[in-house]
């Protein structure tokens, strides 16, 4: 796998999204549940608007300092018996990686959750080699069963209910129980045990790197991370260069943010810290450990009016919130980061080319931007990634710059808008039903009276009543 | 006080009672209303659909047209909204930066200026029916509209109002995006529409008219006997 997830046409994802019954009530009771929980705890911290202003400073802040905490990040983790490696590109990693694996003889290698191992396709890359890989995250585990992509970017399985898990784990693992969420979890639990104690490998991804110790810090709620952390001999983080914090002290800010953002807890069950080898006088840790920082795009971002978007702390509240991804789920944006904040980076990250619909895939009501923990612009981003498609790109029909031509030819002019507001009325008469609306208009109208009606123009427009007005108590005060 | 209407385009041509509503709710407030007739559009359909250059034109004749206004007043969150969002974009133009600054500093939305610059919360209107309120999400996210519509609702004599089953919701308008992702549009529609009837009020009540003119578009080809009405319309019946 890779940015991108498949190859159906974007018109096609929407339908067969919108024709998921199922998903899309799994989707819309989540959505429900995250959001309500978002809201409750961040009411809780009484000074909500402070802490995001606090996020975003800090986000701010690193990112504009970006090579200073990364060096740092790097000689610490040195420091500290570690082995760091930075990787330009999606390969680059993966071959570090692979490499890591094939010195190893593993057999098997064992994964916390990870976006950044998704983006670039780890697990294509060491099946490759003939070793096993196993996923530990419950959501995560679920999909690799399945040979599903994630469709959200905290709870990948989002989009399945329970019936839909029980009869993965029944065809694939010969699961013979009921489909209640304790026995299934507990099977699951059973399962991961084996993968645990046999695996040669640990690959986890990364929610803060510490620049200041080289330590790593991970959110989960099931403790799989302390698992694939503590009992493979080797380890190996994933992370994308922005996932940096200077400071233990920023980071409880931020893991405060997202914990509360992306599930509506004060915090998550575990938050794992590790880093490093086993040094000579240390009684634990593994044996060998790399820490591998993957850009593959992200410094093309630095610099530029999207660099805020590279604050993202994956928290997916913009993704909760969203009514476009309530409707059409997660695998309809291609991308294996959807919602407002897929919609952002994946073009930055995997170009226009493949996913050039999805800018256009926002109402721009703004509920992302008024949810995002660290205050990324995110429908103003949008917007801009509109005007690139539109001036850079050369991606717009030719119809719409047309139609766009005249609106800016229409307005300028008073006279023309004028003449408009006369004629509006007559030229739509022959569609216009019951004197007041239109039932299946002409045109670009289509779209719209397919589902709904239209309001038929006014016989007079409001500026020519004022203008009577206007007159009328001229001759009124004569 | 000297205030000039800012109709919007689609209020002009489509939903022209809306613009005659404001005129009077603001001169029995004792406002001296003006309209300058060579304002247009607030450029928001070129400039949502990514052509700024277009967009421009029409911000620079709205600009021209309420260069002499004290006050502009319009009865659109999003439009009025839109004058907002003029600064940032002529930031560094040195020929419209001020223009831009000047006109977005001095506009309003209709419930905006009643209560923030006029004080009035009770503007004196009876109301029989059960309403509900959609508050629309660039009224309340981009402009930072919240509370002043549902104040002036809540002291109009005779209005029951009724809260909106998750009221901040998008209804699927988004200027061309009905068009352009139709589909999706239609989904959003429905479940706002839904929404609606849930509450079962007489009426349904919101700030902005493209909102309005798509729920209430919805709401027709379902059959539905809601009334749709524009925040104003409410406020000018005695």
């Amino acid at each position: 796998m890779s940015v991108k997830i498949g190859e159906a046409p974007y018109k096609e994802r929407i339908t067969k999204g919108i024709e998921n019954d199922f998903m899309r009530e799994a989707v819309s009771s989540a959505q429900g549940r995250f959001r309500a929980g978002r809201l409750t705890r961040a009411e809780e911290l009484g000074n909500w608007e402070d802490w995001r202003q606090l996020g975003e400073e800090i986000r701010t802040h690193t990112l504009e300092n970006i090579d200073f905490y990364l060096q740092q990040l790097s000689d610490a983790v040195s420091e500290k018996g570690g082995n760091v490696y930075f990787a330009e590109t999606a390969e680059d990693a993966n071959h570090y990686i692979q490499n890591v694996v094939k010195k190893k003889n593993a057999k098997k290698v064992v994964k916390a959750k990870s976006m950044v191992t998704e983006e670039i396709g780890l697990n294509d890359a060491i099946k490759d080699l003939g070793v096993e890989v196993v996923e530990s995250d419950l959501g995560e585990w679920i999909l690799q069963l399945d040979e599903e992509a994630p469709s959200h970017i905290v709870t990948p399985a989002l989009h399945k209910n329970k019936k839909q898990i029980r009869e993965t784990f029944t065809k694939k693992r010969g699961y013979d129980q009921s489909d209640d969420p304790e026995e299934l979890a507990a099977f699951a639990r059973k399962e991961l045990r084996k993968d645990f104690l046999a695996a040669d490998v640990g690959i986890t991804g990364c929610n803060f790197a510490i620049a200041e110790s080289g330590a790593i810090t991970l959110v989960t709620n099931e403790g799989n991370a302390e698992m694939v952390t503590t009992l493979p001999d080797t380890v190996v983080t994933v992370m994308g260069m922005e996932r940096i914090v200077p400071t233990w002290e920023e980071m409880e800010v931020l893991v405060s943010l997202l914990t509360r953002s992306a599930v509506g807890q004060k915090l998550t069950s575990y938050i794992t810290a590790y880093g490093g080898a086993r040094l000579e006088d240390e009684i634990d840790g593994p044996d060998d450990y790399h820490l591998v920082i993957v850009d593959n795009g992200r410094s093309k971002i630095l610099g530029t009016e999207f660099q805020a978007a590279l604050h993202c702390i994956r928290c997916a509240s913009c993704i909760n919130v969203c009514p476009v991804y309530r409707h059409v789920g997660g695998h309809a944006y291609n991308s294996i980061y959807p919602g407002p904040i897929g919609a952002v980076i994946t073009p930055l990250l995997d170009g226009y080319d493949d996913h050039q619909e999805l800018p256009y895939a926002s109402t721009l009501c703004g509920a992302c931007t008024e949810a995002c923990p660290v205050k990324i612009p995110l429908h103003e981003m949008l917007i801009r990634h509109r005007q690139i498609l539109v001036e850079r790109e050369n991606k717009a029909p030719m119809s719409e710059k047309i139609l766009m031509n005249g609106f800016a030819k229409w307005s300028s002019s008073p006279a023309a808008y004028k003449i408009s507001t006369k004629l509006a009325r007559p030229a739509l008469t022959p569609w216009i039903k019951d004197k007041d609306r239109i039932e299946n208009g002409p045109g670009p109208l289509k779209g719209w009276t397919d589902v709904r009606d239209f309001p038929a123009p006014s016989k007079k427009s409001f500026r020519a009543w004022f203008k009577e007005r206007e007159s009328d108590s001229h001759e009124h005060s004569k | 006080m000297k205030v000039s209407l800012f109709i919007t385009c689609l209020s002009d041509m489509f939903f022209t009672d809306v613009g005659k509503n404001t005129v009077e709710i603001l001169e029995r407030a004792g406002c001296e209303v003006d309209f300058p007739a060579s304002q247009t559009c607030c450029g928001q359909p070129a400039f949502n659909s990514g052509y700024l250059k277009e967009a421009k034109q029409s911000m620079k004749q709205m600009m021209r047209s309420f260069r002499d206004s004290e006050y502009v007043v319009g009865p659109s969150g999003s439009c009025v909204g839109m004058l907002k969002e003029y600064p940032k974009i002529f930031a560094g133009d040195s020929e419209w930066e001020e223009a831009a600054k000047d006109l977005a500093d001095k506009s309003y939305e209709i419930t905006q200026f009643l209560v923030d610059v006029l004080g009035i919360t009770d503007v004196g209107s009876t109301f029989k029916g059960r309403v509900t309120y959609h508050p629309s999400c660039h009224m309340t996210r981009i402009l930072g509209v919240k509370d002043q519509p549902r104040t002036l609702l809540q002291h109009v004599k005779g209005v029951e109002l009724i809260e909106l089953p998750v009221a901040e919701d998008c209804c699927g308008f988004g200027g061309t995006f009905a068009v352009k992702n139709a589909d999706i549009s239609r989904e959003m529609v429905k479940e706002k529409s839904r929404h609606v009837s849930e509450t079962g009020a007489d009426y349904l009540v919101g700030g902005d008219m493209g909102c309005l003119m798509n729920i209430g578009g919805r709401m027709r080809r379902e059959g539905k006997q809601v009334e749709v009405v524009h925040i104003t319309e409410i406020l000018n019946t005695h």
